[in-house]
């Protein structure tokens, strides 16, 4: 079993799952910036859903404040040891 | 046709059938016949109020059955199948009596048409759950156990003296929509009760305390009902309160970002529990119809993929004995089904379309933007993103891939990727084909969740989510897995209760020590000496003042007879200790 390589030990296929994942976004942003084109209007609750790239940007955005807040202002404040409470 | 029992009934009855059944085999086929047989006698009991019992001037009814209870009870047994098969293995005769109870006991609050047998079954919700958590039989669960077992004792003494000054005011016991009504204080304590079985921020620190210590099966179980009991009690109790919704939001917005850096998986998902509980809360607040039904079909959703998850995690520590990300990795290779089951789970709970979450969390964010309320829509939006982090692409990542552990585990047991199987079966279905779902919620309205719109922004919003973490992971700024914990609302009560106890050590002990110090080392050697020789004595104290006397002769004619000052100074210590006590 030691020397067995597994489906992402191979760096090619770890390439190839990124290359898919990226064409994967590219054809969400043609179909986003076309979306008027193609389907006509969206259907939203607010202006701001329509403005193409929103869901994008807001996505990306959203993740990295998250991720920020919960490493440099959360954790300084609450991480203690394992053993705290014994 | 044999007549039905309350639907609480068959639970509880074998529940307490099973240690009888000596049989493995046999035991096994009467744990998965249970939910069977309760589910047929539920769809036999007819719309309205049913087994009424005449108690005191009042009328208890075990059986309420409209369509929103209908569906939590339906949801409660399916997960109960699901979670037992799940636990077939389980040897430990308590652990499955605990888990009926428990379930029996969720199903006697769903059903239950009035508040005092809704206030009994609630108690019992605890005692069942707790010998979940205890039957892990470590100190770690021991201890979690009793922080559990009282936080829900004062729950439930809020939630009863709630319901008492409720009777008192109204003369009604009927469990109907009783909304926060101003002035009203019984409002209020039945409000905290189920707020406190729903792990409101503040109030709750049991869930992720205590759920990541119970046993690897019976957390499919707490999972799956005591918050989402609380659920249905607010949505039938105080539907459209609005203070619920910004309690939701709080919810589903704070507890993600401690799971973004805690370290053991199965508190991840806890995290991840009250963080969706708070999207249905979110709806209950805003309580309209799209909203309530959102915020049902989220519960039932909820029930499924989060069982779905805990299951594979269970799975991996249940072959290696491990639930933390930073002892975990790269499991796919030998546990490909539980990673693909787990990855569905992960799949469900993030809404990508054609999962679960996609056709039922939808629905409160849509009610949030037809409400108008744009910064709810936002942290909503906003707590989307956070699901996806936590537990879409961290649960699965660490767990599967991320760093390779060396481990090289077995796939999982047959029984539990059954069970996995059924609950994957069931995210995928409803999150393809809503309609069955749809037609079970209570209240009427109409909606499309495969718009065009909706089916383009929600993968844009995700993927480009997820391409954020590419980019945070590649760069080097992810936070990495550590051997920590994390301080919580629990610290209060945890270090809160210690202050307590020292202070109160320390002012007792220094009260004893002084009572010590006069009573029982100074005095009775005083004591003792006096009544040896009382005149002498006084008058040894009496030459200690007035040196310049003199000495006086010490005579044996000044002793007096040995039981008098004995007398005197028992009766003395008496009245002392008298003068003490009172």
């Amino acid at each position: 079993m030691e020397g067995k390589k597994y489906f992402f030990d191979k760096p090619e296929n770890l390439k190839r799952f990124f290359r898919i994942f990226y064409g994967i976004l590219a054809v969400l942003v043609i179909i986003d910036v076309a979306f008027p084109l193609i389907f006509g209007h969206k259907h939203a609750d607010f202006a701001w859903e329509s403005w193409p790239g929103f869901y994008a940007v807001f996505g990306f955005v959203a993740f990295v404040i998250l991720v920020f807040g919960a490493k440099y202002i959360l954790r300084p404040l609450a991480k203690r040891r394992e053993d705290y409470y014994d | 046709m044999i007549n039905p029992i309350p639907p609480f009934a068959v639970y509880i009855i074998g529940a307490l059938l099973i240690p009888f059944i000596r049989n493995s085999a046999a035991k096994r086929a009467f744990l998965l016949l249970i939910p069977v047989v309760s589910f047929i006698n539920l769809i036999n009991i007819p719309m309205g109020s049913h087994f009424i019992v005449p108690f005191l001037d009042f009328q208890l009814i075990f059986a309420k059955i409209d369509k929103l209870s209908l569906i939590f009870g339906y949801i409660f047994h399916l997960v109960t199948v699901i979670a037992v098969i799940y636990a077939l293995h389980v040897k430990d005769n308590l652990q499955h009596v605990a888990a009926y109870i428990y379930g029996g006991s969720a199903l006697g609050v769903t059903f239950a048409g009035d508040l005092f047998s809704l206030f009994v079954f609630w108690e019992l919700l605890t005692i069942g759950s707790v010998f979940l958590i205890w039957t892990n039989r470590t100190q770690q669960s021991l201890n979690a156990g009793f922080r559990y077992a009282l936080y829900h004792i004062v729950g439930g003494l809020v939630l009863l003296s709630g319901i008492l000054m409720y009777v008192h005011s109204t003369g009604s016991i009927e469990f109907k929509e009783i909304g926060l009504q101003e002035g009203n204080l019984a409002t209020y304590l039945i409000f905290i009760g189920f707020g406190i079985n729903c792990a409101w921020p503040i109030l709750h620190p049991w869930v992720t305390d205590a759920y990541p210590e119970s046993t690897i099966t019976g957390i499919i179980f707490l999972s799956a009902f005591t918050t989402k009991t609380a659920v249905y009690a607010l949505a039938r109790a105080y539907p459209g309160t609005s203070i619920l919704i910004w309690i939701g939001a709080a919810m589903a917005c704070f507890a993600m970002v401690y799971a973004v850096i805690e370290n053991d998986l199965r508190r991840v998902l806890s995290y991840s529990l009250i963080n969706q509980v708070g999207f249905m809360v979110v709806g209950i607040g805003i309580g309209t119809n799209l909203a309530m039904n959102g915020a049902i079909s989220h519960a039932v959703n909820d029930i499924l993929f989060k069982a779905l998850l805990f299951m594979s995690i269970g799975a991996v520590m249940y072959r290696t004995g491990k639930s933390r990300c930073t002892d975990l990795g790269g499991l796919y290779r030998t546990m490909p089904l539980t990673c693909i089951f787990c990855i569905i789970g992960a799949a469900s709970i993030s809404g990508f379309p054609l999962f679960s979450a996609f056709v039922s969390k939808s629905m409160i964010i849509s009610a949030a933007g037809q409400g108008g309320m744009v910064l709810l829509w936002f942290l909503l939006m906003f707590a989307s993103t956070g699901v996806l982090e936590h537990a879409g692409i961290k649960v699965p990542f660490f767990a599967f891939f991320s760093h390779d552990s060396g481990l090289r585990p077995q796939e999982a047991p047959s029984n539990m990727l059954i069970a996995m199987g059924i609950a994957a079966f069931f995210c995928i279905f409803i999150g393809t084909f809503p309609g069955p779902l749809y037609s079970l919620l209570p209240y009427p309205v109409e909606y499309h969740p495969y718009t065009m719109t909706h089916v383009v922004t929600t993968t844009i919003l995700l993927l480009f989510a997820s391409l954020a973490f590419v980019f945070l992971l590649f760069a080097g700024v992810y936070p990495p897995e550590m051997r920590a914990i994390n301080l919580d609302a629990d610290w209060f009560w945890r270090k809160g209760s210690n202050l307590v106890v020292n202070v109160v050590t320390a002012v007792a002990g220094s009260i004893a020590k002084g009572l010590d110090h006069v009573f029982i080392k100074t005095l009775p050697v005083k004591l003792a000496a006096f009544s040896r020789r009382p005149i002498s004595g006084m008058m040894k104290e009496y030459k200690n003042i007035n040196v310049t006397t003199g000495p006086l002769p010490e005579t044996n004619s000044m002793l007096m007879p040995a039981g008098v000052p004995v007398l005197i100074s028992v009766a003395f210590i008496l009245i002392l200790a008298l003068v003490f006590l009172l």
